[in-house]
This record gives C-alpha cells, sequence and structure tokens, in this order.
C-alpha cells in the first residue's frame, strides 16, 4: 500500500524482474493495456480539441457570413487554398466539409475512443483484478488501427477537392455525386478511413468482452463489478455487433465510388441536369438503414461509459452505496438489446409506412425506460449522502441535469409527428449536443480528474479545475439552449450562412430577426467555451510534472480494486494476488474502521 | 506477468480466452455477411423487371469449387483430430489439402472472374433481331463476346467506345438473355448448342450502354462481386493463418503442445465460418 | 453426440480420449459426406427448373440451412459447447434477424404511388423476386 516511492518514478516503473524495454517497445508499440489507453487517450483529446476548432470555424461563418474568420483566416486560406478560403471567408463548400468532418470526428475519433477505448483500456482491467487484457498484442493493433485511420481522415483534408462534404451521416447519392471530379475524393478517404477505426473498434470489443468474461479475479462475480465495467461491457456488445452492418455498407459505398456500381444509386438519377452513366436500381434508403443501425447504437456507446464513470464517482463522493446497483445493470442490458430495434428513428421522413414508423416510435418509447431508470438511480444515489463538493463530482453533478434535458427532448424527435416539423433543425443539434457535450464530454471531464492521481501520482489543480467547470457548464448552456429555440421556429442544420437566406422582416413565413440574432450570441459563447478549457489544458500538462503528488495509493479512499494497485501501477498491475470479497460500493459500512471497505478487503469473520 | 487462460479453461466458463476471442470475431462477422445479405434481399426485391441477371453464372464450376471448399473444412477438422492423438505427421498431411484446397478454390474463383470480366452486355438505341435458341427475336439488349481488331477485350464499358474513338466492333450474341425464365433459357441454349456464333457488327453510334459483367454492369453483378470478393479476402486470410501454423508456427507443437492444439482449433473455427457463409453464397448467388 | 469435444484438458494419451477421437473421425467423414449429397441435390433440383420461384428459394435455402447446421454443429463441435458461446450466439441471432426483417419490412412498407412500387402490371405485389 506504500505508493509515495512509486508515485515519485512515472517514467521509470520498472520492477527489477521485468526486462528493460525501449522506448519505442514502452511508449509506441506497448503491449500494456494502461499505456494503450493513455495513448488512446492523448490522440483522442487532440481530436476533441480539432473538432472543436473545426466548429469554432463554423460558428463564425454561421453567424458572420462572408466575413473573414479573425486570427486563423489566413492560415486557413493558406492550408485549403484561395478557392475554398478565398481572403479567410470560409466557402459553403469547406463549410460543408468541416461540418461533415466536425460530427466524423467528434463521434469515431475522439469521443468513443476517448470513453470506450481510453478509460477502458485503462481501467476495466484493474477494476476486475486481471494482469492485461485478454489479448495485448490485438489491443496494441487496435490502437494502431485507430491511429492511421485517424491519419487517414486528417490527410483527407489536404487532397484535391477536400474532405468529405456530405454531413457525418454520408448519406448517398450525395456522398457519391459531391465530388466528381476527383476519383479519390475526400468521400473515399472517409470511408477507408471508417473501415480502419471500424476494425479497431472491432478488435477492442473483442478484447474488452474476452476479457471481462475470462480474467475477473477470484471473488469477481458478475454481481461484484463496479458499474463501470458493466457499461464498457454492454458498450463493447454494440460495438461489435452494431458496427460490422456500417462496415458493409462502408464497402459498397467504395464500390460505388470506385467501381461505379449502383447500390445506393437510384434508377434514372440526373445530377446537374445530366443523366449520371451507371446501371441505377440501387436503393438510397438500404445506405440509411445500414448507417442507422450503427448509428443509433453509436449514440449508446456515447452514453454508456459516460454514464459508468458517472456511477463510480457518485459512489466514491457521495460515500455511499450507489441505489440501485441490479437495476443499473440490468438498464444497460434494456438499452444494449433495444438499442438495436430503433434505428428507423432517424428515417421518419424518409416516407416509411405508418406500421413501421409506429413499430419504430414505439421502440423508440421504450428505451427510454431504462435510461430514465439509470438517470433516476443515479439522483437517488446522491440522497442522504455528505458530498464532498472536488472537481469531478462537480462535472457528475453537472451531467445529471443536463443529460436529463438531453434525454427528455430527445422524446418529441421519438414521436414520428414532431419529429416531421424538428427533423434537421437546429433542435436536433441542441438535443443530441446536450447529450454528448454537457453529457458524455462532463462525465469524461469527470473520469480524467477523477482517474488523474491514479495514472501520474498526482492530483490536478482544484482551482483550476473548478474554474473549468463553472465557466464550462455556463457556456455549454448559452451555447446549447438558444438552438432549442432556433430549431423550432424551423431553422435548419447545415446552412453555412445560418439560415440568412431564409430571413424575413415583415413577419411572413421565414426565420424572424430574433431567431438569427442568436446565431451571434451562440458563436460568441462557443468561443467562450473554447477558452473556459485552456485552464484545464494548462492544469492537465502542468499537473503531470508539478500536480500535488498523492500521499497514498487511494487518495479518493475508494472501494473499487484500481486503487489497491502501486501508483501508477507497473506492468502487471497487481503486486499480489488480488481476491475480491465483497460488492463494489461498501461506502459507510456500519461497524467498519473507516468510511469505506475496498473489495480486496476479507471479511473479519474468516 | 502471465495472462491466465491463454491454454487451460477457466473453471466458470470452460473456455480459453482464444476460444472467446474467436467466437466474438465469427459474432461480427456473422453481422457483417448479414447485413451484405439483407442488401441482397433489398436489392434483389426492389430490382425493376428485367434488370436482375439470372443464370449467368458457370453453375458445374461453382458446384465444383464448393465442393472444394467443403474438402478442405473436412481436413481441417481432421488435422485437429490427428493433433489431438498426437500424430503430427497426419496433421501436416490433412492440413497441406487444406491449403492446397484455398489455393484451389482462389485459383477457380479467378478464373471465374476473368470469363465475367470479358462477356459483355449491349443496350442498343433500337432493336434488332437476333436468334435465341432456335427462334428470331426483336430485342434492344444482347448477351455475348466483343471481338474487336482480332481481340476479345475485358472490361470495356460505353465510356471506352469514346475514348477509344472505336466506331464499330464485332459482337457475337449468346443465343438467349437473362430476361427469359430460367426454363426458357435452358431451352434456348440446349436450341443453340453445336450450332456456330452468329457474329454481328455493332456500330458505337447505335449503343446505349455497353458493360461487361462487371460490378458496374448491375446491382446483381455489383453485390456477387463484393460478396465472392469478401469471401475471397477471407479465405486468404484463413489461409495465410492455417499456413503460418503449418510452417513456421509449428516450432510451438514442440514447446507448448496444448497451446498449439488450441490455436490449430481456433484457426479452425474460422475456416468453418468461411465455408459456411459459401455454403449460403453459393445457392443464392448461383442458382436463384 | 452429447458428449464433450472439447480437448484440451483430457489426457491425451488414453485409450479412451483416443477411441473418442475416433468416434469423432467417424462423424466427421459422415457429415462431409453428406455435404457433398446436399450440394449434388441442391443442384440438381436448380436443373429441374420449378414454375414456381417460392419453390425454387425454399429448396435452396433449406438445403443450404441444412448444411450450415452441419458445419456449425459438428465441424465447429457446436452441438457441445459451452453457454458462454450460445450466449453470445443467440444474441448475435437476435440482432441479425431484428436487422434484416426489419430492413426488409420497411421496404414492403413505402406508402403506394412511390416510385418503389410503381411496377408495370397494376396491382402486382411490391416484392416481384426476379424476372
Amino acid at each position: 500500500m506504500d505508493a509515495t516511492t512509486h508515485a515519485a518514478h512515472l517514467h521509470e516503473t520498472h520492477d527489477a524482474h521485468h526486462e528493460e524495454v525501449g522506448f519505442l517497445r514502452k511508449y509506441v508499440f506497448s503491449t500494456d493495456h494502461k499505456i494503450i489507453g493513455v495513448q488512446y487517450g492523448f490522440t483522442a483529446l487532440l481530436f476533441l480539441l480539432l473538432g472543436f476548432l473545426l466548429m469554432a470555424c463554423m460558428r463564425w461563418s454561421i453567424a458572420y457570413p462572408g466575413l473573414p474568420i479573425p486570427v486563423v483566416g489566413g492560415l486557413l486560406e493558406k492550408l485549403f487554398g484561395s478557392d475554398v478560403a478565398a481572403g479567410g471567408v470560409l466557402s459553403p463548400d469547406l463549410y460543408n466539409s468541416f461540418g461533415a468532418m466536425h460530427g466524423t470526428i467528434m463521434v469515431f475519433l475522439a469521443i468513443v475512443p476517448l470513453a470506450f477505448a481510453a478509460f477502458g483500456n485503462y481501467v476495466v482491467p484493474l477494476q476486475i483484478g486481471a494482469v492485461d487484457m485478454a489479448f495485448p498484442r490485438v489491443n496494441m493493433a487496435s490502437f494502431q488501427c485507430y491511429f492511421l485511420g485517424g491519419v487517414v481522415m486528417f490527410a483527407s483534408f489536404f487532397i484535391p477537392g477536400g474532405a468529405a462534404k456530405s454531413g457525418w451521416t454520408s448519406y448517398s447519392p450525395l456522398a457519391t455525386m459531391a465530388d466528381l471530379g476527383h476519383r479519390f475524393d475526400g468521400q473515399t478517404f472517409w470511408l477507408i478511413g471508417m473501415v480502419l477505426l471500424i476494425t479497431s473498434s472491432l478488435l477492442g470489443a473483442v478484447n474488452f468482452i474476452a476479457t471481462i468474461i475470462q480474467l475477473r479475479a477470484p471473488g469477481m462475480t458478475w454481481m461484484r463489478m463496479p458499474f463501470f465495467c458493466w457499461a464498457q461491457f454492454v458498450t463493447a456488445f454494440l460495438l461489435l455487433l452494431a458496427f460490422p452492418p456500417l462496415e458493409a455498407a462502408g464497402i459498397m459505398q467504395l464500390m460505388d465510388n470506385l467501381f461505379g456500381t449502383s447500390f445506393f444509386l437510384p434508377t434514372g438519377l440526373i445530377v446537374a441536369g445530366n443523366p449520371v452513366d451507371v446501371s441505377g436500381g440501387g436503393s438510397p434508403l438500404l445506405w440509411q438503414h445500414l448507417f442507422w443501425f450503427l448509428g443509433h447504437p453509436e449514440v449508446y456507446v456515447l452514453i454508456l461509459p459516460a454514464m459508468g464513470i458517472v456511477a463510480e464517482i457518485i459512489a466514491n463522493n457521495t460515500r455511499k452505496p450507489i441505489w440501485g446497483y441490479k437495476s443499473l445493470v440490468y438498464s444497460a442490458f434494456a438499452i444494449g438489446f433495444l438499442s438495436f430495434i430503433v434505428w428507423a428513428h432517424h428515417m421518419y421522413v424518409t416516407g416509411m409506412g405508418t406500421k413501421i414508423s409506429t413499430f419504430f416510435q414505439t421502440t423508440t418509447m421504450i428505451i427510454s425506460i431504462p435510461s430514465v431508470i439509470i438517470l433516476t438511480c443515479l439522483f437517488i444515489s446522491l440522497w442522504g449522502g455528505s458530498i464532498r463538493f472536488n472537481t469531478p463530482m462537480l462535472f457528475v453533478l453537472a451531467f445529471l441535469p443536463m443529460f436529463g434535458i438531453g434525454g427528455l427532448t430527445g422524446l418529441p424527435l421519438g414521436f414520428n409527428y414532431s419529429d416531421l416539423h424538428l427533423h434537421d433543425t437546429y433542435y436536433v443539434i441542441a438535443h443530441f449536443h446536450y447529450v454528448v457535450a454537457p453529457g458524455t464530454i462532463f462525465a469524461l471531464f469527470a473520469g480524467i480528474y477523477y482517474w488523474f492521481p491514479k495514472i501520474t501520482g498526482r492530483m490536478m489543480n482544484e482551482t483550476l479545475g473548478k474554474i473549468h467547470f463553472w465557466l464550462s457548464l455556463i457556456f455549454m448552456n448559452l451555447v446549447f439552449m438558444p438552438m432549442f429555440a432556433q430549431g423550432m421556429a424551423g431553422m435548419l442544420r447545415r446552412m453555412y450562412n445560418g439560415g440568412a437566406t431564409y430571413a424575413t422582416t415583415d413577419g411572413e413565413v421565414g426565420l424572424p430577426a430574433a431567431i438569427l440574432k442568436a446565431n451571434i450570441g451562440v458563436t460568441h459563447a462557443a468561443f467562450f467555451l473554447g477558452l473556459a478549457q485552456l485552464p484545464f489544458i494548462f492544469n492537465f500538462f502542468w499537473s503531470i510534472k508539478n500536480g500535488k503528488k498523492v500521499t497514498s495509493d487511494n487518495p479518493w479512499d475508494a472501494t473499487t480494486l484500481e486503487w489497491q494497485t502501486p501508483t501508477p501501477p507497473p506492468h502487471g498491475n497487481f503486486t499480489k494476488p488480488v481476491v475480491a470479497h465483497r460488492g463494489p460500493y461498501e461506502y459507510s459500512v456500519p461497524g467498519a474502521a473507516t468510511d469505506f471497505t475496498p473489495q480486496s478487503e476479507p471479511d473479519k469473520k474468516h | 506477468m502471465e495472462i491466465p487462460y491463454t491454454v487451460e479453461a477457466r473453471n466458470d466458463t470452460g473456455l480459453y480466452n482464444a476460444k472467446v476471442g474467436i467466437w466474438l470475431f465469427l459474432a461480427s462477422e456473422v453481422m457483417l455477411f448479414g447485413a451484405l445479405f439483407s442488401s441482397y434481399i433489398l436489392l434483389r426485391v426492389g430490382a425493376d423487371p428485367g434488370t436482375w441477371p439470372h443464370g449467368l453464372l458457370n453453375i458445374p464450376i461453382g458446384t465444383f469449387n464448393t465442393a472444394v471448399l467443403i474438402t478442405s473444412s473436412v481436413t481441417v477438422v481432421l488435422s485437429w483430430a490427428a493433433l489431438q492423438m498426437r500424430n503430427f505427421a497426419k496433421y501436416r498431411k490433412f492440413q497441406a489439402i487444406t491449403i492446397a484446397c484455398a489455393l484451389g478454390f482462389l485459383g477457380i474463383k479467378t478464373f471465374e472472374y476473368r470469363e465475367k470480366f470479358g462477356h459483355y452486355e449491349v443496350w442498343l438505341k433500337n432493336p434488332i433481331t437476333v436468334k435465341h435458341g432456335d427462334k428470331e427475336v426483336q430485342t434492344d439488349r444482347l448477351l455475348g463476346h466483343i471481338e474487336f481488331q482480332g481481340t476479345h477485350p475485358s472490361f470495356w464499358s460505353t465510356a471506352t467506345l469514346a475514348a477509344k474513338q472505336v466506331e464499330s466492333f464485332k459482337f457475337e450474341p449468346d443465343p438467349f438473355h437473362y430476361t427469359m425464365t430460367a426454363r426458357e433459357m435452358a431451352h434456348a441454349k440446349k436450341a443453340a448448342a453445336g450450332k456456330p456464333h452468329e457474329v454481328i457488327e455493332i456500330k458505337s453510334a447505335d449503343v446505349k450502354r455497353l458493360s461487361a459483367f462487371v460490378p458496374a454492369h448491375s446491382t446483381y453483378f455489383g453485390i456477387y462481386f463484393t460478396l465472392t470478393a469478401l469471401h475471397a479476402l477471407h479465405v486468404l486470410g484463413g489461409a495465410l493463418v492455417i499456413a503460418y501454423l503449418w510452417g513456421p508456427g509449428a516450432k510451438m507443437w514442440k514447446t507448448e503442445p496444448e497451446r498449439y492444439i488450441n490455436r490449430v482449433e481456433v484457426s479452425g473455427l474460422f475456416w468453418h465460418f468461411v465455408d459456411l457463409v459459401w455454403i449460403f453464397l453459393f445457392p443464392v448467388l448461383y442458382l436463384l | 453426440m452429447g458428449h464433450s469435444h472439447s480437448p484440451s484438458h483430457s489426457n491425451a494419451g488414453s485409450a479412451d480420449h483416443a477411441q473418442e477421437v475416433a468416434r469423432h473421425v467417424k462423424v466427421y467423414i459422415t457429415v462431409f459426406i453428406a455435404l457433398l449429397v446436399g450440394t449434388v441435390v441442391t443442384v440438381a433440383l436448380n436443373y429441374l427448373h420449378f414454375e414456381s420461384m417460392t419453390v425454387t428459394v425454399a429448396i435452396a435455402l433449406f438445403v443450404a440451412t441444412v448444411k450450415a447446421f452441419l458445419v456449425a454443429g459438428y465441424f465447429m463441435h457446436l452441438i457441445s459447447e459451452k453457454k458462454a458461446i450460445y450466449a453470445i450466439l443467440v444474441s448475435t441471432i437476435f440482432f441479425f434477424a431484428a436487422m434484416m426483417y426489419l430492413t426488409v419490412w420497411s421496404r414492403g412498407q413505402l406508402p403506394w404511388g412511390t416510385r418503389y412500387l410503381s411496377s408495370p402490371t397494376p396491382g402486382a405485389p411490391a416484392g416481384q423476386i426476379g424476372h
């Protein structure tokens, strides 16, 4: 349990019996789940930043269409050429590229790798008392595929024609027809990148499930697993089974782009006034089906790991067990199953028949039940606790209502008749960003603040953390709340000029001035939201070297097994065989010496 | 640091790690091929009448290739049984047959592909009269082979005619078209058997569309090539793994025989899955 | 066929084990022959050219399914596999069925009058197969 000696040597944690390995083997081609987790974390955070910067450029164009982007405008013109960024003004084409890539990067290269791969890799084996993942080399390959996928996506910005510009959903036939002038266009890069990312998450998912099934420590029965591991387990199944159909669709769209097939191109397709020389006979709806068959489970891939992190931190900081542990587990499973049969609620406006719409509407309403059960359990867990308001807990406490807003505003989108009006408006943007941005990303921030001391042996600065939290909370809401109003007023998404084309001044059909004016406020809030991340970035790097050293391996007085390892954990994790003797959240057990009883602590009666 | 259960089974699951891993991987493969099969159904039931080719693949060769793959599947399982009996020589013999079958399968598939790339459909602007079996028919769609300057070119399309500035080309029409029913096609083929091919001259100006039997020909050939190529990649991957274990990977037999048997079992499970996919691919693509 | 096919822990040298493997080998050969027969039957029936497309599809898919069960059950020894594997496969089958069924159903559910259902013979069913 003596950590201080270990904590001091972040970069030299070699036990005597471990052979020395070179820098490359240790940090680049590592098979250690913890290093891979950190690799994933760093790469994903970089992509998170990139995704944010793309969005910032888009926000400028929405608020001030036609005006050069301040500060980075000149750079954009240099990078992308004066035909798409003349004088630092975002052209509609470049706006489309940025939009498509913002979504792709945020979902597939930032949030999922961070929530599932980074936290999962680092924490899950520790929490179940395993020495590593079941297939360490597969794990390494998973990261390498991810990295390569990221490189391909990033490189696509700089090829002739620019990156994919058909939205993150890449609907056919637009995706195939958007850039007919270039054979290897941005969309082709996008598809190749996606195939690599899908391979990566497939390898990751196989590894996670096999690890959780096979490598739980003695005594770590299924119902003694921390909820975080359960969440990752279900998430891994979603990735395993929902991604392959998108891979199939990706292969088919690649065939459409490169070999002239017509999987998603209908008969009689006319582009720019000319019939396209293809056989036709394909179905654009098929792409949408296969895309959303992944797309909807993906939403739960984004949120379940976040819920797992939230449960861990709530139990730790309320100093009492999670309320309704079993309900949480069963709800996670119910979400997992149901998430596979709700996908077509993204497709109400495609003209599906009423019967099938009703089916998907019904399943969509049903899936909100387990989500609400989880949120309710987490809320009730706060009741009667003596809450420690540290930075991770603040983020978690904000997660609850923010995710609540995101979830509840989803209901009108799940009903097909209200969706007809709201579909493709800013209301949708606001809804899913409330789920993912102040929802998932807040939980991820909480996770970083919470597990940082285990990874580095040092605490992150609390004051900076609180500044980061309060500013983020305020500006997140200022960014996304007005979008609900804009969407309900009928403002469509994906317009580079923020709907200025539809401006109306005399009260006739169109967008009233007040709605358009909100664009400017939202854009400023987004810039301030970016500034609010500076304390975090500074805190993160500063604390690696200069943060307050932890005085024990278990600085938060937590019960789960990851805190029973040395800090940081060496290769192989545990210094002595670990056995789980109790459930994951035994806080404030009456009669116990401390207000927490670690899972590895044997019962006194024996 | 040793990862447990790489060789022996875990008590509560009764499984070693790699077996859980391979079955999870196969589960995702089921979804991958399942999505493509679903696409096949959707494309087929959505096809306009007369746009879904059938009866154009070589059924005897396809049947033979099916037998080749089934044979490789049984040799895989027999080699695994031989290893359990500690008969390494027999294992090697059976796996050698497996690898030979895999290469044979890929070779035959390549031959089939090449045959298709040089086989054409031409859509004409105005119908002409050709022989279908023993009947004369008026049609604007012909199947057949191109003869141009003494060669039989592959991969031509409408764009090729313009790019090569072809004014006209010789065409050997087949005595049937897939707009007939399967029975009519069989009848026409039989009636035309042994008779000399007619050769006609087609002007490029009369051609509405020209396509070899490549993925771009129709959604049928699109899904045919996508499914079979993806399947062939799986055959190749499986064969590489089996060959690795047969050759350089066999060192492990001396040091950790139990683990080696596990590896052979896992590679075998993958191989059987590849066989299983073909069992559905063959009737769906060749026969229906 | 309820006995275990799992080889790894049994004492490989024992006569019992050798006998059991020998028995499995017989099963494998039988399955192999059944698979070949199945292939020949499918192809042969196909040359009969039934009038009804439904019958043709049903026969081909029925034989293929039987063959698939033989391969999965005996070559992949699913007939005596552990519960964890069954659990994984059952959930996969569920999701696969959901994907295929709902996708195809949604196609048949397009409103009347849209292009996908406009067929040259009025009143013909939507999902006309083939020719």
